[in-house]
């Protein structure tokens, strides 16, 4: 076997850290595209719109009864109000932290426990493997926002974090299931017999020789495990299940009480579709922007 | 041998724009091939021979630029052509059986039908008939069997996976065949049959090859001419039986030097250092660094290519002082492990 | 040859099949009664021989116990590897390392290159101290010629493939290993640098007693760096012998058809007109010996009954009818001559034949 690629790419360059070059190096590699950037860049923008916000609208005017209710966008009030009184950016901006919240725990957890999940299975292979896959299998069967409504419906408590727990236990198996596969492929490369060579155990491999490598679709997998963790949250507060806390799902239910629609009040309806709308373009764009991330154009062997 | 060449490459030279300052891959490389003449051309990793092949085909994509040179088919230069007039010269003049070719075959066709896309592909207006008695000749030529034709790549062997892909450079009776690497990852045995398929496909269609490799046996064996690459530079060039028995580039001989034979046990020689990266190219001759020839012109200047007689050609500041190699001035290095590193950092 | 010390590692007999079973699916022998001894006394320097589909890295795997066979055993001094206790696990990887044939797929891509070097010395406890392992390290890497400066803090990706195998070479130092798996270790890398690397190898023979199981496909370096070889063909022992026994004089077709095939630097110019390997007959399945279908001189009986290893001389063995008139030997014996090879024929021959400044002090 020959090598395979004319070798401009083997420079011998001193070793470089920090984001910044590991972003340009990225970049000429095409790992890095404008897709997954502008992305990145849009949903920060809306947790930046969420974050920042409040230093210039005070949170009194996104509480019930706050303002008149029902007046069309003005100087005063730029989004106008809603039919129970709150000015509509002001719920906006304090609505938008809780929705990303959800989606960011329940994505994490659902992902982290995919991790661990797909390690087991693929790295040992044997019993556990059949078992986890099981449980995954018939999980994935059951239509997971009609447990979501009745989970949430009995859980007393609901706060971002029991909800994002509902949300993560029925949301692992697709993240485990990518992630397994790459874990099977993984576990072949010789640098895995040179580690057992070095001395290291089975389960030190695993979390640490082979984990590593599935990071960057486990980063996929989070952009995949938030999308559907916020599309969850804002179906369940819409269907009055939300956490009680204004959220841009709570704000669905609500304007969908009030016939937001029929009384022709775009401003309140609007928003909030245009926000989670926004929302899921930049998840859209940087889980495309992850496929070339994770399998970049040109084959890094040097 | 009056024939005119059917190939000329001139001064090529390619660079890869990542960043500047790196040297040329390719650095004004120039060569011919006459009708029907077998030129094999060898080099070590980013010698830029595969570089080379991609850009006479004019098949390199950005980073990679042709920035000089031109290749002459006949009396028409490659580099001039439009997209139409290049896409109507390759496979119909000059075919490719790129690196790798067993993995280069589309996986979810059938054998047969990509050869026949080849040949309709260039106006082959011939009924089905006529080309499934073609693609039939094709597969017997590379020594397999028709029914062949029928199956998916995944259930040939890596060999006959190999031959397709020659069948398919050989459907049109081009000019010049590039074969890049055709036989490396495959087995001794079937290195040969591979080898000699090429060189019977070349003689039916009359064809002159290109063949690109490092493994020097192999293509002196298969080669009338042979040329050497180093860090983008021809620097030697000559009949294959001149090239291993006489060398005149250090390079070259201590090259044949470092391969081991099966006539008696000897002392295995490597050549100490690395090759040069593009970002650490030496001043003058990129070999001087791991020269035990070299001399103070060597640090200097780049060495010109120098035509010693017909058809022989050498880049190198001992000649044409010397008409041969002389003794090494001194033992080659026995270096320090200190030396030896600077040596392979490129730097003197 | 001394029978009082167990040997190093001892592969008894061992076939491996693949496949069957409740899947259906057809199985294959990737092994078939492979014997091979390496002595706990004296290092080798004996090369395994073979083609893709031969079984020479399946057989590497057995040797480093990441298989277990199908049946037949392999024994790691003495003791079974299959039931081998956590407390051995350590000394095993201390004695036996291997280098694989990979450059790049042999480093994490995550981590830089001093992380293949640590493992070991924290893992199977080489050194008292933080400090003595790095020492330790600078002191294997130069031994194979590169700078640590150079070299330590790199990503694998900003080494030159030939940079990281030496420094896989020098890892497998850091043990300070009785055996040496060399697994196809110059097969990817350039032409110039592989006599370095080989004759790293055989420094480390030589000078450190190291042995040394190189497994290849070429069988020129094969017969440069070894002394003994031992030639797979899917999966069988069909030839074994002294280097200059088996690649100038084969007495196995299968090896003869190896040796015809190799392109010649310097000689003559006839290697692509020979005609070798193109038999017919290649569909007709053989229920005796595997090479049947492409052998030229196969008779009847090969096709019947699998022929066992005959003697043809002393220290060569070929597994071939043709030399029916010799004596059988059975594979565990064949195994342990392999390590020994010309002992009984004095080996002065061939220790001067490897011309190097150091005379043989061994065998």
């Amino acid at each position: 076997m020959s090598v395979a690629l004319p070798t401009a790419t083997q420079e011998v360059e001193p070793p470089e850290g920090g984001i910044l070059s590991l972003l340009r190096r990225g970049r000429r590699d095409g790992r890095v595209t404008g897709l997954l950037i502008g992305g990145v860049v849009l949903f920060v923008c809306i947790i930046l719109f969420g974050v920042l916000g409040p230093v210039f609208v005070h949170q009194s005017l996104a509480q019930v009864g706050a303002v008149d209710p029902n007046l069309p966008p003005s100087g005063a009030h730029l989004l106008g109000t809603d039919g129970q009184g709150r000015d509509v950016l002001a719920a906006m901006i304090y609505s938008t932290p809780e929705t990303v919240k959800i989606g960011l725990i329940a994505g994490a957890i659902g992902v982290g426990i995919g991790v661990v999940l797909a390690l087991l299975a693929g790295f040992f292979r044997g019993p556990v493997d059949a078992v986890i896959g099981a449980v995954s299998d018939s999980l994935l069967t059951i239509p997971g926002i009609a447990i979501l409504i009745v989970i949430a419906n009995h859980l007393t408590q609901l706060t971002a974090i029991s909800l994002g727990l509902a949300i993560a236990s029925l949301s692992w198996m697709v993240p485990t299931r990518l992630m397994r596969a790459q874990v099977l492929s993984v576990r072949e490369r010789t640098y895995i017999a040179v580690a057992r060579m070095g001395g290291e155990s089975e389960l030190e491999i695993a979390f640490r020789e082979v984990m590593p490598n599935i990071l960057p679709f486990a980063a996929a997998s989070l952009v995949w495990a938030v999308s559907s963790a916020v599309l969850a949250s804002v179906g369940l507060a819409a269907l009055g299940l939300g956490t009680g806390d204004v959220s841009l799902g709570s704000a669905v239910y609500w304007m969908m009480t009030y016939s937001a629609v029929l009384r022709g009040e775009w401003w309140w309806f609007g928003p909030p579709m245009i926000i989670i709308g926004l929302l899921f373009l930049s998840l859209l764009m940087m889980s495309l922007g992850m496929d070339r991330f994770v399998n970049p154009r040109l084959n890094d062997r040097g | 041998m009056a024939e005119a060449p059917v190939l000329r490459v001139q001064n090529l030279r390619v660079n890869y724009t990542t960043r500047p300052g790196l040297a040329p891959a390719v650095n004004d490389v120039t060569f011919s091939l006459r009708p029907g003449e077998r030129l094999g051309l060898i080099g070590e990793s980013g010698s830029g021979k595969t570089t080379t092949a991609m850009a006479i085909m004019r098949l390199l994509r950005p980073p990679a630029r042709i920035t000089a040179g031109r290749v002459l088919l006949g009396d028409r230069d490659v580099m001039s052509m439009n997209q139409s007039q290049l896409r109507r010269v390759r496979l119909s003049e000059v075919a490719l059986v790129p690196q790798g070719a067993m993995n280069s075959l589309n996986p979810v066709m059938r054998v047969g039908e990509q050869i026949r896309d080849g040949i309709a592909a260039h106006g082959g207006q011939r009924e089905a008939a006529q080309i499934r008695t073609r693609v039939a000749q094709l597969l017997e030529r590379v020594g397999l069997p028709p029914d062949v034709a029928r199956q998916y790549p995944h259930q040939l062997s890596g060999g006959m996976k190999q031959r397709v892909a020659i069948a398919i450079a050989a459907s049109l009776q081009p000019k010049v065949i590039i074969a890049d690497e055709p036989t490396s990852a495959l087995d001794v045995v079937v290195q040969r049959q591979v080898i000699a398929t090429l060189a019977e496909v070349q003689k039916q269609a009359r064809s002159a090859v290109l063949l690109i490799g490092h493994d020097m046996g192999l293509v002196a064996q298969f080669a009338h001419t042979v040329g050497v690459l180093y860090g983008g530079r021809l620097v030697e060039l000559g009949p294959a039986e001149q090239i291993v028995s006489s060398p005149r580039h250090p390079y070259t001989r201590m090259l044949v030097d470092s391969l081991p034979e099966l006539e008696g046990k000897q002392r295995l020689v490597g050549i100490p250092g690395l090759p040069p990266a593009l970002s650490a190219m030496p001043t003058g001759c990129p070999f001087h660094p791991r020269c035990p020839w070299a001399f103070d012109a060597c640090r200097a200047s780049m060495p010109p290519t120098l035509e010693a007689e017909e058809g022989r050609q050498v880049a190198c500041h001992l000649y044409p002082k010397h008409s041969s190699l002389p003794e090494p001035p001194a033992p080659p290095p026995a270096q320090e492990p200190a030396d030896r590193d600077a040596a392979e950092a490129g730097h003197v | 040859m001394s029978e009082i010390e167990a040997p190093l590692i001892e592969a008894r007999r061992v076939v491996k099949v693949f496949g069957g079973g409740l899947s259906g699916a057809r199985h294959t022998t990737a092994l078939d009664d492979v014997s091979l001894t390496i002595p706990a006394a004296e290092p080798m320097l004996a090369a395994v021989a073979g083609e893709s589909g031969s079984g020479k890295s399946t057989l590497v795997l057995h040797l480093m116990g990441m298989t277990r066979p199908t049946s037949g055993q392999v024994l790691y001094q003495g003791r079974d590897l299959v039931t081998r206790r956590r407390g051995d696990r350590v000394q095993f990887h201390r004695d036996i390392q291997a280098v694989f044939q990979d450059p790049y797929d042999a480093y994490n891509p995550f981590y830089r290159v001093d992380h293949v070097l640590q493992v070991p010395v924290s893992h199977l406890k080489l050194a008292p101290s933080r400090r003595q392992g790095q020492v330790m390290i600078r002191e294997a890497l130069e031994r194979v010629g590169l700078r640590p400066g150079d070299t330590l803090g790199r990503f694998p990706h900003q080494l030159s493939g030939g940079q990281r195998q030496r420094l896989m070479v020098a890892r497998a130092w850091l043990t300070r290993p009785k055996l040496l798996l060399a697994d196809e270790p110059v097969s990817m890398v350039d032409a110039s640098l592989r006599a370095t690397i080989l004759n790293e190898l055989r420094q480390l023979h030589q000078d450190l007693g190291v042995g040394i199981l190189y497994i290849t496909h070429d069988l020129t370096t094969a017969y440069q760096l070894c002394r003994t070889i031992l030639i797979l063909y899917r999966g069988a022992v069909v030839e074994q012998g002294t280097v200059e026994e088996v690649i100038s004089k084969p007495k196995h077709p299968y090896t003869q058809l190896l040796v015809s095939s190799i392109p010649r630097v310097k000689g003559a110019h006839d290697w692509l007109d020979s005609k070798a390997g193109e038999t017919a007959d290649s569909e007709r399945s053989s229920a005796g010996c595997r090479f049947a279908n492409r052998c030229p001189a196969v008779m009847d009986r090969c096709w019947r009954e699998p022929p066992p290893l005959y003697r043809t001389e002393v220290g060569s063995l070929a597994r071939c009818f043709l030399y029916a008139d010799r004596p059988e030997v059975t594979s565990d014996v064949a195994g342990r001559e392999l390590a020994s090879g010309p002992a009984a024929n004095g080996a002065a021959p061939a220790a001067a034949a490897l011309s190097n400044d150091k005379p043989e002090s061994k065998d």
